[in-house]
C-alpha cells in the first residue's frame, strides 16, 4: 500500500513523507483481527457453483472460504466462477473449481503481513485463521484501507484532544515540584469585569485536565473572593492561583480596609455591602459560606485598617491509571 | 424537555444568538436575585430565573454551567451584557412575565429538579 502511495505522488513533501511513515507504522501496529470481516459467508465443497453464483450475487461478495467439517480446505472466488461459467458447468461442485489450500494470515499477525501477501500475489482476499488454523474471518485490501484510515483518524483526534487539553504539560516537564501560577489584579468597583479571573482559572483547570466538578468548585470559590475584592476593598487586590498536579492553592489578598470581625463575616447572611450593591444582587452574606463549602481548606486572616488575606486549597484526586484527563497527570 | 420547546411554550425572547437550543435539556431550575444564593444553590445545567439583568449574571451563569438565564418582568440587559454572554456562550432569554408565573409554567411543563420530583 505504501508503494502505491509513493508512486502516486510525484513530489513528496515532508508532510506527505510523515504521513506515509505513520501509515507504515500503523500497518505494523494494527492486527489483522482488528480490521478483518469476522462475519464470513462460507461454502461447502459439495455446494454447486450455481449456489456460489447466487450467494455471491445476493451477499454482494466476490469470494468465500470453503469449509469441510469446520476445516478450511479452499477458497472460491469470482474468478473461479467465471472459469466455471465459460465451461457452462454451473452444476459442478465447488471443490472442482475452488483454489485448494489457500494462503492464509493469522488474526494476530500485523496488517503488514497481509499487505505483503496482497502485493506479492494477486489475491483479492485472504482467509484469517486463529492459532489452531480455524477460520475466524476474511480480509481484503479494502478492509485494510478502512482500518488504517480509522486508525489515522483516531490518531488525529487524540492529538487534537491532547493539544487542546494541555494536560500533558505536567507530564512533559520534569522537576521535583512543577506548578503553574496564575495571577490576576482585581480593581475595586470593577463590576464590569467581575468574574473574569474566576472564569479564566476555571478554564485553565479544564484545559489542564482537571475533573469538571473540581473546576466548577474552584470557579465558585474564586468568584466569591473576586467579587469581595471588587465590592469590599479600598483599592482592589490580587488573586494568585497555583496549580499543581495534586492541588490548587488560591491566595487572595488586599490592602484594606480589612474585616472587623472575621467570625461574624463567616456567618451566613451577614454582609456589610451597600444598598446599591445589594440591588445588583450582591451582598447576600453568602460569599464566604460558599467558599467554605467549595474548598477543602480555607484560612481567612484580616486586620482592620491593614488588609485581608484569604487562602484556600482544593485537592485533586490522584490520577486513575487508565482514565486520561480525569485528573492532572503526575509523572 | 428541550430548551427550544421551553422557549416556544413560554414564548420567551431569545436575546443571544443561540443555534443549539434544541440540543440543551435543562436539568431543572433555580430562582433567586441574590447572586451568592445562585452560586450556592443552582446546579449544573439548571435554568436560572431572575430579575437581574446586569453584566454579572453572565459570569455566574458561565461559572455554574447553567443551561440558560430567564430574565423576568421585561428587564432588558444592556449591549455589553449581551456581548459578554455571546462570548461566554451563555444563553439569555427574557419575558414580560413575573418570576412566579415563569416558575409555575416551567413546573407544569415538568421542568423540576430531580430531588423534588420524587
Amino acid at each position: 500500500m505504501s508503494d502505491n502511495l509513493l508512486s502516486a505522488s510525484r513530489v513528496i513533501t515532508d508532510k506527505v513523507a510523515e504521513n506515509i511513515s505513520r501509515v507504515e507504522e500503523l500497518a505494523y501496529e494494527i492486527r489483522v483481527r482488528e480490521v478483518m470481516t469476522s462475519q464470513v459467508i462460507t461454502m461447502h465443497p459439495n455446494d454447486t457453483m450455481q449456489t456460489v453464483l447466487e450467494t455471491f450475487r445476493q451477499a454482494r461478495i466476490s469470494g468465500a472460504p470453503v469449509l469441510e467439517e469446520g476445516n478450511l480446505i479452499g477458497l472460491v472466488s469470482i474468478e473461479d466462477l467465471i472459469r466455471c461459467l465459460l465451461n457452462q458447468d454451473l452444476a459442478a461442485p465447488v471443490h472442482q473449481y475452488m483454489t485448494p489450500n489457500p494462503v492464509v494470515v493469522k488474526g494476530d499477525d500485523s496488517v503488514i503481513e497481509a499487505l505483503k501477501v496482497f502485493v506479492s500475489k494477486k489475491y483479492g482476499r485472504l482467509p484469517v485463521v486463529d492459532g489452531t488454523g480455524h477460520l475466524i474471518g476474511i480480509i481484503t485490501k479494502g478492509d485494510i484501507t478502512r482500518g488504517l484510515l480509522r486508525a489515522l483518524e483516531r490518531d488525529y483526534q487524540s492529538e487534537e484532544v491532547r493539544r487542546y487539553r494541555a494536560s500533558h504539560l505536567f507530564e512533559d516537564i520534569e522537576s521535583e515540584r512543577t506548578s503553574l501560577i496564575l495571577r490576576y489584579n482585581i480593581k475595586q468597583g470593577d463590576f464590569e469585569h467581575g468574574g473574569e479571573a474566576s472564569a479564566k482559572i476555571k478554564r485553565a483547570l479544564l484545559r489542564l485536565g482537571a475533573p469538571p466538578q473540581i473546576a466548577r468548585r474552584c470557579g465558585i470559590a474564586v468568584y466569591e473572593a473576586e467579587m469581595n475584592l471588587i465590592i469590599h476593598t479600598t483599592e482592589g487586590g490580587v488573586i494568585r492561583a497555583e496549580i499543581e498536579p495534586h492541588q490548587i492553592s488560591i491566595d487572595v489578598y488586599d490592602y484594606g480596609p480589612g474585616i472587623r470581625d472575621v467570625e461574624l463575616a463567616m456567618q451566613p447572611g451577614y454582609s456589610t455591602a451597600s444598598e446599591k450593591v445589594r440591588e445588583m444582587g450582591f451582598g447576600a452574606g453568602m460569599g464566604l459560606v460558599n467558599i467554605k463549602r467549595c474548598v477543602d481548606w480555607m484560612k481567612l486572616e484580616s486586620e482592620w485598617g491593614k488588609g485581608t488575606r484569604l487562602r484556600m486549597k482544593i485537592y485533586l484526586p490522584p490520577p486513575h491509571t487508565h482514565s486520561k484527563g480525569e485528573a492532572l497527570a503526575v509523572t | 424537555m428541550r430548551l427550544d420547546q421551553i422557549v416556544d411554550a413560554l414564548q420567551l425572547n431569545v436575546l443571544t444568538c443561540s443555534v443549539n437550543l434544541n440540543e440543551i435539556e435543562p436539568t431543572g431550575g433555580y430562582a433567586s436575585d441574590l447572586l451568592s444564593c445562585v452560586m450556592s444553590g443552582a446546579q449544573r445545567g439548571n435554568l436560572w430565573i431572575t430579575l437581574q439583568s446586569h453584566l454579572n449574571i453572565v459570569a455566574v451563569a458561565a461559572l455554574l454551567d447553567l443551561a440558560a438565564v430567564i430574565i423576568t418582568e421585561g428587564a432588558q440587559p444592556d449591549a455589553a451584557t449581551l456581548e459578554k454572554a455571546t462570548q461566554e456562550g451563555v444563553i439569555l432569554l427574557s419575558t414580560p412575565l413575573p418570576t412566579y408565573t415563569v416558575i409555575g409554567r416551567l413546573w407544569e411543563l415538568g421542568v423540576r429538579n430531580p430531588e423534588t420530583t420524587a
